[in-house]
């Protein structure tokens, strides 16, 4: 699997299907049974732990499907806290691009609030003017789009796609909600079952002859992956209770 | 069929056991890592500030009101012993040292371990279920520097500070009913005490033991915190853990220290 730079990647594939866990051996809280992840040269896997916590200051951003604010900051600290960690800047610096990251979101009215009174959404693009604020290379967005209204899921889509162009930043989209990343992913991987099912532009997936990937891409209820957990007809699961019952 | 039950139940038995020690060994792998984290308190002192606040000044009603009526009942308790004896002038000695070496330190800690152990544990954990431990990583911080280590160091400085309180207001607590209400003279009382309590085996004796305690128990609550599956579940389960956990080392710890320290 390569990511390129500069683009938007997007993985999908139904639930529990590892998608997550592949950011999390992308970003290095994980390690793999087997195989490595290269990020910028360097295998992810062999760094020191200085060294992994230098390559996640450089190149790395990420955005959680829970935002994952810091509760007891504010929207601003939250904001401020990469940069009050990682650089030597003046508060006034600091304040400055604080204010400069929550206009690219839209956020800069909602600066003094708490992540306790920001909604899903809001707290969404908190997390992105947080995950920009140390300008990485790439960014990594999990589930970015689950459990959004329409029109939080229309922001955070136009979001994505922006500042991928404006900020050149490379971008991995892991998500199941297939129009919205489909709309703004430049490459699409395909997961199930920890496996590539089959990548390609968006286009040329549409056009896939492979019946699993139709039914994923269709939302079908029924097909190669079945309707039914069971393997069991009814009728037999019907007849045995009725045996067990009479011996 | 009855080789097979007993079969899974020897397995069943072995991977507890198995398990135990797991939790063990990670927890010792977890020390080690706090301990390497706490020089960062150096660059970062506001952090444990804050936590000393958290752990230690909100801890300190319980542990005056607790400590008061401990004083209180002791006083009580020995007067009716040593009044049959004529023995009653001995109430301060019997009061300070039944304080100073065993009730103060055991006391703090078992409190400390319900009051802030808990919200420790419930504090990290939520921190852990809500990725926000996760997120603090993918910023290239890490969280056994910055949440861990000054909720740690705080509780292991907090400990010892609020036994020594535990102690005073105890102390003062078995003043007011030995005086007040039962007709000790004050200077009996104080002289007493001054005569027979020994700095060395009594007081320093105490305060090692608290802060073993402390450093027990505040190691117990970060682990379990940070150690928790991510779930309410979880997380509920954590929180009581540290609890018992935490007191039944404080009781266990103290038998241990007791005979060490007392040549018994």
């Amino acid at each position: 699997m390569d990511i390129e730079r500069g683009k938007v990647t997007a993985i999908m594939g139904p639930s529990g299907t590892g998608k997550t866990t592949l950011l999390k051996l992308i970003g290095g809280q994980l390690k793999p049974d087997s195989g490595t992840v290269v990020v910028d040269g360097e295998n992810v896997h062999q760094l020191s732990l200085s060294a992994l916590y230098d390559l996640r200051r450089r190149t790395m951003g990420m955005l959680f499907q829970s935002g994952a604010l810091l509760t007891d900051l504010s929207v601003y600290d939250n904001v401020a806290f990469p940069l009050r960690e990682h650089t030597a800047l003046p508060e006034e610096a600091i304040h400055h691009l604080i204010l400069l990251k929550l206009e690219a979101v839209g956020l800069r009215g909602a600066r003094h609030l708490m992540p306790a009174e920001l909604s899903g959404g809001m707290a969404r693009r908190v997390a992105l003017a947080r995950a920009i604020a140390l300008d990485p290379q790439m960014i990594m967005f999990d589930e970015p789009f689950t459990g959004q209204d329409p029109i939080s899921m229309g922001v955070l889509v136009k979001l994505i796609h922006d500042m991928n162009h404006a900020l050149g930043m490379t971008s991995v989209v892991v998500s199941h909600d297939v129009n919205e990343t489909a709309s703004i992913s430049d490459y699409i991987y395909v997961i199930s079952d920890g496996k590539v099912v089959q990548s390609g532009t968006p286009e040329a997936l549409q056009h896939s002859d492979s019946a699993w990937v139709k039914q994923f891409l269709d939302g079908d209820a029924d097909g190669p992956v079945p309707f039914h957990y069971s393997n069991k007809s009814l009728m037999d699961d019907l007849m045995e209770g009725i045996k067990s019952n009479r011996s | 069929m009855i080789a097979d039950k007993v079969l899974n139940k020897l397995q069943q038995i072995g991977y507890k056991t198995l398990s135990r020690f797991n939790r063990v060994g990670r927890a010792s792998l977890f020390l080690w890592q706090v301990l390497f984290s706490l020089p960062y308190m150096i660059q970062r002192p506001r952090l444990l500030v804050r936590q000393l606040y958290y752990v230690g000044v909100q801890t300190l009603l319980i542990i005056l009101v607790a400590g008061l009526f401990v004083g209180m009942v002791l006083a009580l308790q020995a007067y009716i012993v040593l009044v049959d004896f004529g023995a009653e002038d001995s109430i301060s000695l019997m009061v300070s040292l039944s304080i100073l070496r065993e009730l103060g330190p055991v006391f703090t800690g078992l409190l400390f371990a319900g009051r802030a152990g808990s919200a420790l544990t419930a504090e990290i954990g939520l921190m852990k279920s809500t990725e926000q431990l996760s997120g603090m990583e993918m910023m290239a911080v890490n969280p056994m520097k910055y949440i861990i280590a000054p909720r740690f160091l705080a509780g292991v400085i907090a400990v010892p500070l609020l036994t020594s309180i535990f102690m005073a207001i105890a102390i003062l607590g078995g003043y007011f009913v030995a005086t007040e209400m039962l007709g000790i003279y004050e200077g009996v009382f104080w002289s007493q005490m001054q005569n027979n309590v020994d700095f060395y085996t009594d007081v320093v004796n105490g305060m090692i033991k608290s802060l073993v305690f402390g450093f027990v128990v505040v190691w117990i609550a970060v682990f379990e915190g940070h150690d928790c599956m991510p779930t309410s579940e979880g997380l509920g389960q954590a929180t009581t853990r540290t609890v018992v956990h935490g007191s039944l080392a404080v009781l266990g710890l103290d038998f241990i220290l007791t005979a060490l320290m007392f040549n018994v």
